[in-house]
């Protein structure tokens, strides 16, 4: 158990280590770029540009920022913001807790809708209920965030009146019911898809033919057979379609004027400010990291046959 | 033949997608027959947010233009957007896993590492950093959605080639002194085509879906382009006074990604039944 944990952590390191290389590379390789672009539309003298440059260590070559960049990392630096001025660290920090809790209440919801969703459809194979649920599904899984979001809006604020559009209210759990459902329904479906596909693959297994030839309930097969072998199948993919999730958060975020990473990543963007693009693409990427590690260490509490491998 | 008529019937998936595939084709084609004004030059101020009626089906926008030949032209940049960007993320997979699954050793080790990573940045979360590194317009979004999603096609490519590598007609064809290329291209990789075909179709969708939120953060294509996704972007502002604005754009978005999803799906039940229902 212990050594299965170890060397699944072990594995984290270069995975990260990559993905750094990556988005440094990518936000950062045309040199001197972000002094010309900062500030969006609004150019910048050219005698002014030559000092920022300078400030940002922008004329060093890119390897040499790359080093400088991990070091920070190592002590949570992220850099300073080249708008404001202000610690990367300091804008994004009051902006984790409104991502952390719009990701965490979507994703319950699509758990608690889409697995049992997709048992029920993969039991009742070729059933009315089934062919229903799984159009659901692929509508679910083809339906544009922004505009499930907008017709929502319109359903319930503008024809019911009974939520409000947009914004964070401050914490108001209210405001959270629309932007959480908004962001779910996709993952719910991808979640009910997965989860059929799963049990009846399972379903069609030997020793699930044995248990039944063995005269055992409908019911224990299911709860003792059919779920524990598919559990692992629906968590490795429900961690790996995660970062669809992750990613709606952007757009999710931007229709709702919620304050999270997402719209300072939008934000961030739009005035180019590069150091803060980077923070939220880092996060984001490491929060997809650990759910996917803590999923692969889940294994070990469901399958005991991973601890011996 | 008779076989493959029969199997194809069977599959609604399959026949719907194909329909509605074979329909945003057409209206793509002949858009400029089918709408009723040009979709930004027609700009009228006078009869801006006006609700659909027989005139203007699907209503007028903002600015006075027609909807429905807005959402006509947006057909153009949804199907150049699925196509061209899944043909360029196939072609690196293609390369990239074919290769790496045919000579193995450093080379696969690096590819299965390079893919590992890019499959463990979310799509949209990449296309935006490349979208930041390159700027907003429709060929960087091209680009951009070439780049995110080859990491699917090429793992898959590669997993068929360590299967089908050790069989005869591959060993025949190296015993026959064909160069690799030859062996790689034209005898292995024709045998894997349809989970190849099947990534292609569902990473259309998603190259669409993609686009289409793009362009609603203002960050893909640029106005007066007519995108589904851009057509959307300002709609929230405009939802108590003119609801239709949000309506038409979004439908034909998931019209179209259903379609493809769907086609996407039908493929695979098609070619392969007993591929595993994830990506």
């Amino acid at each position: 158990m212990i050594s299965y944990v170890l060397r699944r952590l072990i594995q984290f390191v270069p995975t990260i280590f990559g993905v750094t290389l990556i988005v440094f590379f990518l936000l950062n390789v045309l040199p001197g770029n972000a002094a010309m672009m900062a500030g969006g539309k609004n150019r910048i003298p050219p005698a002014a540009q030559k000092l920022m440059i300078k400030k940002w260590g922008l004329d060093q070559p890119v390897y040499a920022r790359y080093f400088k960049y991990i070091k920070g990392l190592c002590t949570a630096d992220l850099g300073t913001s080249f708008i404001s001025g202000e610690r990367v660290t300091d804008v994004l920090a009051p902006r984790l807790w409104p991502t952390f809790k719009l990701a965490v209440i979507a994703l319950a919801i699509a758990c608690v809708t889409g697995i049992p969703l997709g048992f029920y459809s993969a039991l009742r194979q070729g059933t009315a209920m089934d062919t229903v649920t799984m159009i659901g599904a692929v509508s679910g899984v083809s339906m544009p965030q922004f505009w499930l979001g907008l017709l929502l809006m319109y359903f319930f604020s503008v024809y019911l009146k009974i939520l409000p559009t947009v914004g964070y209210g401050n914490g108001d759990p209210k405001f959270i019911i629309l932007p959480a459902i908004t962001l779910g329904v996709g993952y719910m479906a991808l979640l009910a898809r997965t989860t059929r596909a799963a049990v009846v693959e399972t379903l069609s297994q030997d020793y699930i033919r044995t248990a039944r030839s063995k005269g055992i309930s409908d019911l224990l097969i299911n709860r003792r057979h059919v779920l524990r072998n598919t559990l692992t199948i629906i968590l490795t993919s429900a961690g790996l379609q995660f970062g669809s999730l992750l990613g709606g958060t952007v757009v999710v975020e931007t229709l709702f004027s919620w304050p999270g990473l997402g719209t300072m990543m939008v934000n961030s963007i739009y005035y180019r400010d590069t150091p803060i693009t980077q923070g939220c693409v880092m996060i984001i990427i490491v929060g997809f990291l650990v759910i996917n590690l803590l999923v692969d260490l889940s294994y070990a509490l469901i399958d005991p046959r991973i601890k011996y491998q | 033949m008779d076989n493959w008529v029969k199997k194809i019937r069977k599959r609604t998936n399959l026949v719907a997608g194909t329909i509605v595939f074979l329909i945003i084709v057409f209206v793509a084609v002949f858009a400029p027959y089918l709408a009723p004004t040009h979709p930004w030059d027609d700009a009228d101020l006078m009869i801006s947010e006006l609700p659909p009626s027989g005139e203007y089906l699907f209503g007028t926008d903002s600015k006075g233009r027609d909807i429905l030949s807005r959402v006509i032209y947006g057909s153009r940049i949804s199907l150049s957007v699925g196509v061209i960007s899944q043909l360029i993320n196939s072609v690196i997979g293609i390369v990239f896993g074919l290769t790496a699954g045919y000579f193995g050793r450093l080379w696969d080790d690096i590819v299965v590492a390079v893919a590992n990573i890019m499959l463990s940045i979310p799509s949209l979360i990449f296309a935006l950093a490349v979208m930041a590194l390159l700027g907003p317009g429709l060929i960087n979004v091209f680009i951009a959605l070439g780049l995110t999603n080859w990491a699917y096609t090429c793992r898959i490519t590669r997993s068929q080639v360590l299967g089908t590598k050790n069989q005869n007609y591959v060993k025949a064809a190296k015993a026959m002194g064909f160069g690799r290329c030859r062996v790689m291209f034209l005898h292995i990789l024709p045998n894997i085509f349809g989970p190849i075909l099947v990534m292609a179709s569902l990473g259309m969708a998603d190259a669409i879906l993609m686009e289409a939120s793009l362009s609603f953060l203002g960050l893909g294509t640029q106005p007066p382009v007519p995108s589904w996704g851009g057509m959307l972007a300002g709609a929230r502002e405009q939802l108590f006074t003119a609801p239709w604005l949000s309506i038409f754009p979004g439908l034909a978005i998931f019209i179209t990604v259903l379609g493809l999803n769907l086609l996407g799906d039908g493929l695979r039940d098609l070619l392969d039944p007993h591929m595993s229902e994830t990506k």
